[in-house]
């Protein structure tokens, strides 16, 4: 009996913990920025495909190298998604603030760009890329330095644009005509590729009859450190405490000479780089696919809108909340400590099943929200929006 | 400030001219190898290709998902298709034409299916559509084929209780997959059973079938268990499992898509070994294995009609060519070969037929398919009136390669029976398109 009570708060921990670590970097974009980030999901999924990636380099070195990737991955999985975070909020993001719908579609369209893009990537499509930004915005680069600059802008994109399309999408074709297969293939392609967690990670702590994973303690851990990391960050280091006055009132700390786009960008950069970890953790538990991030999205928000916007202690409540709450629902353990009042227990079974208990969450959560629709632990004071 | 002027101005139409130049080179390259791909099968004849490009071809859709959720399956059921397409029209086609594909992508949303398949028959005017993987995009384009009296192969295994005039089912009906690995299972593994499935019609349908089938045959349901399509959680279910088989027993798997890994990593992580709690999958076929990773599925089991290990000369020579045309790393399996199967068997009925029909009129062409017979890489498939095939039943084990040992194949093939007879609604109820004289064909009382 012990042991199957510990076993229970060990899993619903474990299914919150989840859910906390890819909030988290929800938790700072949408709770701290106010972005509604719908790439969210496809930032956790690059961080999954860089974990991919760096699995099979380590393959590659030989054997006591291959035990240990899963630490480099985590590291590569945040430098990568933070990178791409950085760009997303450098070329779009930055144009929309104080536009919720705007950001919502903008991104919600990059997050299908994203998915075709790692379905589709081949060294062609890298190639052509890289050639088509260093031509264009190498040459609007040289352009801007004409003194006439504002004068012919319009003109040198219209010229540009097309030119360096051109050239990018002819050297294309004469490669893939050139090298064939080689060059052509695609590196991921649309089917799920395969993370496998290291020897130590796979299969678990016998307890009784019982298992503890560790691949879950793994991420528990991991999740702790993150949060510690973030909070840390946050709270004692200068470009934390300019984090929270740019939230707080972005104008006033623009006015004490705080670099807010700076900031911005560094907030940004630094909830998609949580997202990689995010994705980097559950490729050790589930799938690696071009659609891995969208299992994930709603929960994410969900997580975050519940514990409050703005509050990441709301977010580390919420999700263990959530999880606990699914996973007692979805047992059937309700139903068993209900068992002699027969109408509450036919009641509890009937939600028993995993896809019900989520229809459960989701009542409560609707419930919960019309009572405190500001989540468990809304921001105060005079600078919160009304 | 002059010379420097002069400078960029250079660069700048150096550039433009030297783009120019390189583009127009480019267009005039691929225009003349495009031409070439296009009808790789009249290179040889150079004569012959502009007739077989001016409408002496017959047009046939393909529709599957390229985009979405389900392109990871259902691309590999297009490459299996167009195989069999290719390996026609080299062998000189069908009644000397050559078959014209026309690919559509069904983009894994149902109501996208119904579209293209309408586009398809109006525009394209194809004469036969091959495509759809889910049961949702069978039962969205069904009213379409229904509505313009078309035809539609369909190559996936699926949950039965269906019978259409208009539809050809290649891949298996539940009784040549579902109902044959439960009375394996109930002979070799065990007589306690946890389904767990996908949330939707097929995994829904099989497990009502499964009950049935335990209940009559002296073997247990003890518990069972839906997850919502894509969601990767699965603790709550590996805790039930537990909890509901502390021994061990069969776990009957009918989960879909990307739940599977999910479901499998956690299985293994909470310690539930193969030896103890058997799973046997009718979802997970080799693509599927490569994707998961053979350590979690070593030694558990699926049931299918056909195995990339099938030892026959016909399986040798499809995987053969398979490989040489699509690179040596991929893998075969079921829905393709069923994929492969459909092509051929329509050939052979347009062959009996003596024309292809046109979209309006494809009587002659259905009735034509019945009967026809296939020497298919699974073995010996015959199309039967009630518009499924007959096929070899197997249940392979998952081997350290990724591939299948096959533990159990039934001596000869199985026919086919669309209206399930363990489930009280449609027990006794047949389906027969060559009978004449009942209401409906497609489900009467025999």
């Amino acid at each position: 009996m012990f042991t199957g009570i510990l076993d229970g708060i060990f899993n619903g921990l474990s299914v919150g913990s989840v859910l906390l670590l890819a909030a988290l970097g929800l938790a700072i974009v949408f709770g701290l920025m106010g972005v509604i980030n719908m790439a969210h999901g496809e930032l956790m999924m690059l961080g999954a495909y860089t974990t991919f990636v760096v699995q099979n380099g380590f393959k590659q070195l030989g054997a006591p190298w291959t035990q240990f990737y899963i630490f480099f991955a985590v590291i590569a999985a945040f430098l990568v998604a933070a990178l791409v975070g950085l760009a997303l909020e450098r070329g779009v993001i930055r144009y929309l603030y104080g536009r919720p719908l705007e950001t919502l579609l903008a991104t919600w369209g990059v997050s299908l760009i994203l998915q075709q893009f790692v379905r589709s990537v081949n060294w062609v499509l890298v190639i052509g890329l890289i050639l088509f930004c260093l031509l264009f915005f190498g040459g609007l680069w040289i352009v801007k330095r004409r003194p006439d600059f504002e004068r012919i802008r319009n003109w040198a994109i219209a010229i540009l644009l097309p030119l360096s399309a051109a050239i990018s999408f002819a050297v294309g074709s004469v490669l893939s005509k050139t090298y064939k297969l080689a060059v052509t293939k695609p590196w991921f392609g649309a089917q799920n590729v395969d993370v496998t967690a290291p020897k130590w990670l796979l299969g678990g702590l016998p307890i009784g009859n019982y298992q503890l994973p560790y691949t879950r303690m793994f991420i528990m851990v991991l999740t702790v450190l993150c949060v510690l990391g973030i909070y840390f960050f946050l709270n004692k280091t200068p470009w934390g405490l300019r984090i929270r006055s740019v939230t707080q009132n972005r104008n006033m700390s623009a006015c004490l000479g705080i670099p807010t786009q700076k900031v911005d960008a560094l907030t940004f950069a630094l909830g998609s780089g949580l997202a990689g970890i995010a994705g980097c953790a559950v490729s050790l538990l589930g799938s690696v696919g071009p659609n891995t991030g969208q299992n994930y999205i709603v929960n994410t928000f969900m997580v975050v809108v519940v514990g409050g916007v703005g509050k990441l202690v709301g977010t580390i409540v919420g999700a263990m909340a959530i999880g606990i709450t699914d996973y007692i629902v979805g047992t059937g353990i309700l139903a068993q400590l209900f068992a002699p009042i027969p109408p509450l227990a036919n009641f509890f079974t009937f939600f028993a099943t995993t896809s019900m208990a989520k229809v459960m969450v989701f009542f409560l959560i609707v419930v919960f929200l019309q009572f405190r629709p500001a989540g468990l632990f809304p921001q105060k004071g005079r600078t919160v929006d009304a | 400030m002059t010379r420097q002027f002069g400078r960029r101005k250079f660069l700048l139409y150096g550039s433009a001219t030297l783009g120019t130049s390189i583009l127009l080179k480019a267009c005039a390259s691929s225009t003349t190898s495009s031409s070439g791909t296009a009808s790789p099968a009249a290179e040889s004849p150079a004569a012959e290709s502009p007739a077989a490009a001016s409408g002496d071809t017959i047009k046939v859709g393909v529709l599957h998902s390229l985009s979405g959720t389900m392109a990871i399956s259902e691309k590999s059921v297009v490459d299996s298709t167009m195989l069999a397409i290719d390996e026609i029209n080299k062998a000189g086609g069908v009644g000397g034409k050559q078959i014209e594909a026309v690919q559509e992508d069904g983009a894994s949303d149902w109501p996208t299916f119904a579209e293209k398949a309408k586009k398809l028959i109006e525009e394209d005017k194809v004469v036969v559509i091959f495509g759809c993987w889910t049961s949702a995009s069978r039962k969205a384009v069904l009213p379409v084929f229904e509505e313009k009296n078309h035809m539609l192969f369909y190559p996936v295994q699926y949950e039965g209780q269906e019978c259409s005039k208009n539809i050809f089912y290649t891949g298996a009906a539940p009784n040549q997959q579902i109902e044959p690995s439960v009375d394996w299972l109930l002979k070799e593994k065990g007589k306690d059973f946890y389904l767990v499935g996908s949330d939707y019609v097929f995994p829904r349908t099989a497990n009502t079938i499964i009950k049935a089938q335990l209940q009559a045959k002296g073997g247990k349901t003890v518990g069972e268990d839906y997850l919502p399509l894509g969601s990767t959680e699965v603790t709550p279910i590996i805790a039930k499992i537990r909890s509901a088989l502390p021994n061990g027993g069969v776990i009957y798997n009918t989960l879909n898509g990307d739940s599977n890994v999910a479901f499998f990593k956690q299985l293994q992580g909470a310690g539930l070994t193969a030896d103890k709690y058997p799973v046997m999958s009718v979802s997970i076929a080799e693509e599927e294995v490569k994707a998961i990773g053979t350590e979690f599925l070593k030694g558990q089991y699926a049931a299918w009609n056909y195995f990339m290990t099938v030892d026959s000369p016909e399986n040798k020579k499809y995987v053969e060519a398979f490989k040489a045309k699509y690179g040596d790393d991929r893998v075969t399996n079921d829905p393709m070969e069923a994929g492969y199967i459909s092509v051929n068997l329509w050939k052979q009925a347009v062959e009996k037929a003596g024309d292809p029909g046109t979209p309006t009129d494809l009587e002659k062409v259905r009735t034509a398919v019945y009967g026809q017979e296939f020497a298919a890489p699974e073995g010996p498939v015959t199309m039967k009136p009630n518009h499924h095939i007959s096929k070899t039943v197997r249940i392979g084990e998952v081997r350290d390669d990724g591939l299948f040992e096959i533990v159990y194949e039934t001596p000869k093939p199985v026919d086919p029976i669309p209206w399930n007879q363990y489930v009280a609604e449609t027990k006794g109820f047949t389906c027969d398109w060559t009978k004449t004289g009942v209401d409906n064909p497609g489900k009467f009382k025999s």
